[in-house]
């Protein structure tokens, strides 16, 4: 066998208190796509932060060697003069400069001092051919859907004569046409003799375009697995991931009787004046008690609209139609107003508008209900550590306590304290958007298993979700949008992957 | 064996007293800077800084920065700043010299006149802060332009105005009075020796109540040990404090409105929703919002208290001067800015203490009035001023991302 084209032995690198990784050894050859998986915390980004150069020689113990030679990397730049480009997940483009600009961000084409932007825009032409992306160069990056702002990174780095190009949860933004397409991009980059090493949570995908599989727990190296040689099935990886089998990814829920409608919307609509055009039209949904209703649809098909116009509006939609909850009819001033009548929403982006990341677990858990903590306008800061304390205990928030920072916890750990928040509320009505984004195989079943004691105690649920299988698994009911329509509602015994996608995309 | 357990315990509460001090380095550190910084100047000016009249004096001196600083942390941490407060001060000064000279209102209505004006000036500033989202910077910056104008319009006609009242003049040159001698204690303020006593008193019973509360809460304390440690040193410092304070005119009237906006302020910030929620809105104004806080609510009642102790300030501040002057207010809001800053608020929002405040601006202060008693030249006191601001800034930053 050739020499592998990167290979990292024995990476130990420790953080005060914690080992994140623990002689790890990596190996990829040349050419293939390479997945890396493991639960959150295991240590892919550490990994993938030490092969970068962002943790730099000297801060971890190990070797790494590029095509045979030994590197001593002491930033990102280092790394990339040896040909490696790290796409993180959070995009790094800046919205306000156009295509091509951004593509050569930080490399420009010069010509003497100044910048030769007709060189620049011809070669911007041609590196958008490259990666599939049909955009006029010159178009604001602002304006563009994330699927396509996710495709000028790569452009961006196949610029910098990438040999190992590095995607961290590239499709976890992504809808699934999207996703497909990113996919397909990089089974065409194989073609083209780049290396590609990508860190999923989406299994289904790693087993459908993977050479090779190496997972990570706890900071090591439990296996690498080659795919065209060893059967390799979601239940292996998930079986080396956790340590454990998980039996079925989603928990069984005991069969309750559905309650009453709780909440009803009827000819719902809503125009969004900073958007200038209607973001939902004519909804109308139920949602009775003790049932999780799912809504599915694509990225931009009105499912966070829906959720915000119905939690007192925050955005400042013109809305018309009517609310009722309970049978009376309701107007929310304000989320105040929402949450007051016990209804909360657990947000999409946790860190972006979902947790204070600066402010401690306990913080943030009593913030929308402070006043229940609070005797004539005094916080009583020991009821707040006390209740802290129980949501931590029985949503198993693995923390080193409730002191801790937000900022400092893992993806799921932070959506636990997410949902602790919303629960300390008392709602009646809880709308969790996208309740499982970028978090790991564990940590989904114990949100699961929270969602399915929520109903069973008579809450209803209501659930915006990309992962159709999460949809299928979890609902009573579907909901599915597209183009701020209700396209059609399907009961879970009839509701199907193929069923979906053709509502979703109907417009 | 019985050796072996002592040398145990004593392990312990040096490695608690350590754990204690690492946890909150940060918080600490300015506190010992100015500690540092005292003993210098004490050392420097062979002991005239920290006499009783010095003290006294540069605590009537920084009043009028140290009520701004309150309200500009917690403007900052709101992820805001405001520029106005210096002329919104020197022009609220001026309006009640002019109501008490030439008006002849009595000064029991022109001090809650003035302080609700501030409220309302606050309001209108934050107005295009709170309601169209124009960046405070340029909004505060106009309101200080336009402020600035109203004090050179009131005071165009006359110039500077001497104010005659004696209860107001009072207010930053006073001091609480005192019982008659006795033959015990004569050379000192007894009412403020009795008041520390008070204080110390208080702050113990204080103590213990909110120590036994977390036991019955079956919370982890201090160890004993350590819980004496603190209230030893802390009555230790109330109680230097009150010595020093009663060797010269005792406590002044600056001193009791400065410890009472502190003591509310800090009430608020740590005790309150109100509070929780002026730091949720700084931490992440979008999730706040989402928690059903009303993000333009709080800057307009942020921006309302700023506005409010602008006002106080521009009262200490022609108090102090017994006159309104055409320049009054002029880079009080540097002042109070540097001492919000170098008392560990974050730019970035969410982030700072009241105490931390008074400490920063405890800080700029000391290092004026010890660099004036040095007799070290202006040009100097700046540069001294500047890099202390920007290095206090890079250390809290150090001791923060540990």
């Amino acid at each position: 066998m050739s020499t592998p084209i990167l290979e990292m032995k024995s990476i130990t690198k420790e953080f005060p208190g914690v080992k994140a990784l623990d002689d790890v050894t990596f190996s990829v050859a040349k050419g293939e796509i390479h997945c890396l998986v493991g639960e959150n915390g295991a240590g892919k980004s550490t990994l993938m932060k030490v092969l970068s150069g962002v943790h730099p020689y000297g801060s971890y113990t190990g070797e790494i060697f590029v095509e045979g030679e030994l590197q001593k990397f002491n930033g990102i730049r280092d790394s990339e003069k040896a040909g490696i480009a790290i796409i993180y997940q959070e995009l790094a483009l800046v919205p306000e400069l156009t295509v091509y600009e951004n593509i050569f961000l930080g490399n420009e084409i010069r010509k003497g001092i100044t910048i030769d932007w007709n060189e620049t825009v011809k070669e911007a032409g041609e590196i958008l051919q490259k990666v599939g992306l049909d955009v006029n160069p010159m178009t604001k990056v602002r304006t563009l859907g994330v699927g396509k702002q996710q495709l000028i990174e790569i452009a961006k780095a196949l610029k910098k004569d990438v040999k190992i190009l590095i995607l961290d949860e590239p499709t976890a933004a992504l809808n699934e046409t999207d996703s497909d397409n990113l996919l397909n991009l990089i089974k065409g980059l194989k073609q083209q003799g780049v290396t590609c090493i990508l860190i999923s949570h989406k299994l289904r995908e790693v087993l459908a375009i993977a050479d090779t599989i190496t997972v990570l727990r706890d900071g090591k190296t439990i296996c690498t697995l080659d795919h065209s040689q060893d059967t390799v099935t979601e239940p292996v990886l998930i079986r080396n991931m956790v340590g454990r089998s998980i039996d079925n990814v989603f928990p069984r829920r005991k069969k309750i009787e559905v309650g009453d409608v709780v909440l009803e919307l009827e000819n719902w609509n809503a125009y969004s004046p900073a958007l200038g055009r209607k973001v939902l039209k004519n909804v109308n949904i139920k949602v009775r008690s003790g049932e999780i209703v799912g809504v599915a649809g694509l990225m931009g098909s009105g499912r966070t609209e829906l959720a915000k116009s119905i939690f007192g509006n925050p955005d400042g939609y013109q809305i018309e139609g009517s609310l009722k909850l309970r049978g009376m009819e309701h107007k929310f001033r304000d989320p105040h107003d929402a949450i007051k009548n016990e209804i909360a929403y657990v947000t999409e982006d946790r860190k972006g508008n979902g947790l204070i990341l600066i402010q401690d677990v306990k913080q943030n858990i009593t913030l929308a209900n402070l006043g229940e903590i609070a005797k004539s306008g005094v916080i009583n800061e020991n009821e707040e550590i006390v209740i802290a304390t129980d949501y931590q205990q029985s949503l198993n928030i693995k923390t080193p306590s409730i002191e801790q920072k937000v900022r400092n916890l893992s993806g799921g750990n932070q959506q636990k304290v997410s949902l602790g928040k919303w629960l300390f509320v008392k709602p009646g009505v809880m709308i969790l958007d996208e309740p499982t984004r970028g978090i790991d195989v564990g940590a989904k079943y114990e949100i699961y298993t929270i969602m399915n004691s929520l109903v069973e105690k008579g809450m209803s649920i209501i659930m915006i979700s990309s992962e159709l299988p999460e949809v299928l698994g979890m609902s009573d009911r579907v909901y599915v949008m597209s183009a701020g329509m209700i396209k059609g509602e399907l009961p879970i015994e009839e509701a199907t992957q193929e069923k979906i996608m053709e509502m979703a995309i109907e417009y | 064996m019985a050796e072996e357990t002592i040398n145990q315990n004593k392990g312990s509460i040096i490695s608690d007293i350590t754990k204690l001090l690492k946890s909150n380095i940060g918080d600490y550190f300015m506190f010992i800077a100015l500690v540092v910084i005292m003993i210098f100047f004490a050392l420097t000016t062979d002991g005239v800084f920290i006499s009783s009249r010095n003290i006294s004096n540069l605590i009537n001196q920084m009043g009028y920065i140290a009520v701004l600083a309150v309200g500009m942390t917690l403007v900052i941490i709101i992820r805001h700043i405001d520029l106005s407060v210096g002329y919104l001060a020197g022009f609220l000064g001026a309006f009640g010299a002019i109501a008490l000279t030439f008006w002849g209102l009595p000064v029991l209505a022109v001090i809650p006149a003035v302080l609700i004006l501030g409220i309302l000036s606050g309001l209108l500033t934050s107005t295009p802060i709170a309601k169209l989202n124009v960046p405070a910077f340029v909004s505060t910056m106009a309101a200080g332009l336009i402020y600035r104008g109203a004090l050179l319009t009131v005071t165009m006609g006359t110039g500077t105005i001497i104010i005659n009242n004696k209860a107001f003049n009072n207010i930053s040159n006073g001091y609480i009075p005192d019982i008659p001698d006795f033959g015990f204690l004569d050379n000192n303020h007894k009412i403020t020796l009795l008041l520390g006593l008070v204080g110390i008193v208080l702050y113990i019973i204080s103590a213990i109540n909110s120590r036994k509360k977390k036991i019955s809460y079956n919370f982890e304390v201090p160890s004993f040990f350590l819980f004496v440690l603190q209230l030893v040193l802390i009555s230790a410092i109330i109680g230097y404090i009150s010595w020093v304070l009663s060797g010269y005119n005792g406590i002044s009237w600056s001193l009791v409105v400065v410890f009472l906006v502190v003591a509310v302020f800090q009430f608020v910030t740590t005790k309150t929703p109100l509070g929780r929620h002026i730091y949720a809105v700084g931490g992440n104004p979008e999730a706040a919002e989402l928690s059903g806080i009303s993000v333009s609510k709080i800057t307009f009642i942020v921006f309302g208290a700023m506005g409010l102790l602008s006002a106080l300030s521009g009262i200490l501040y022609a108090s102090r001067l017994q006159s309104a002057t055409t320049t009054a207010g002029l880079g009080f809001e540097t002042d109070a800015i540097a001492a919000a800053f170098v008392g560990g608020v974050s730019a970035a929002g969410g982030v700072g203490r009241i105490t931390g405040s008074i400490v920063g601006a405890l800080v700029m202060m000391s290092l004026t009035n010890g660099m004036n008693l040095m007799g070290i030249d202006i040009s100097v006191q700046y540069i001294v001023r500047g890099a202390v601001l920007v290095l206090a800034v890079i250390v809290d930053m150090a001791t923060r991302k540990k």
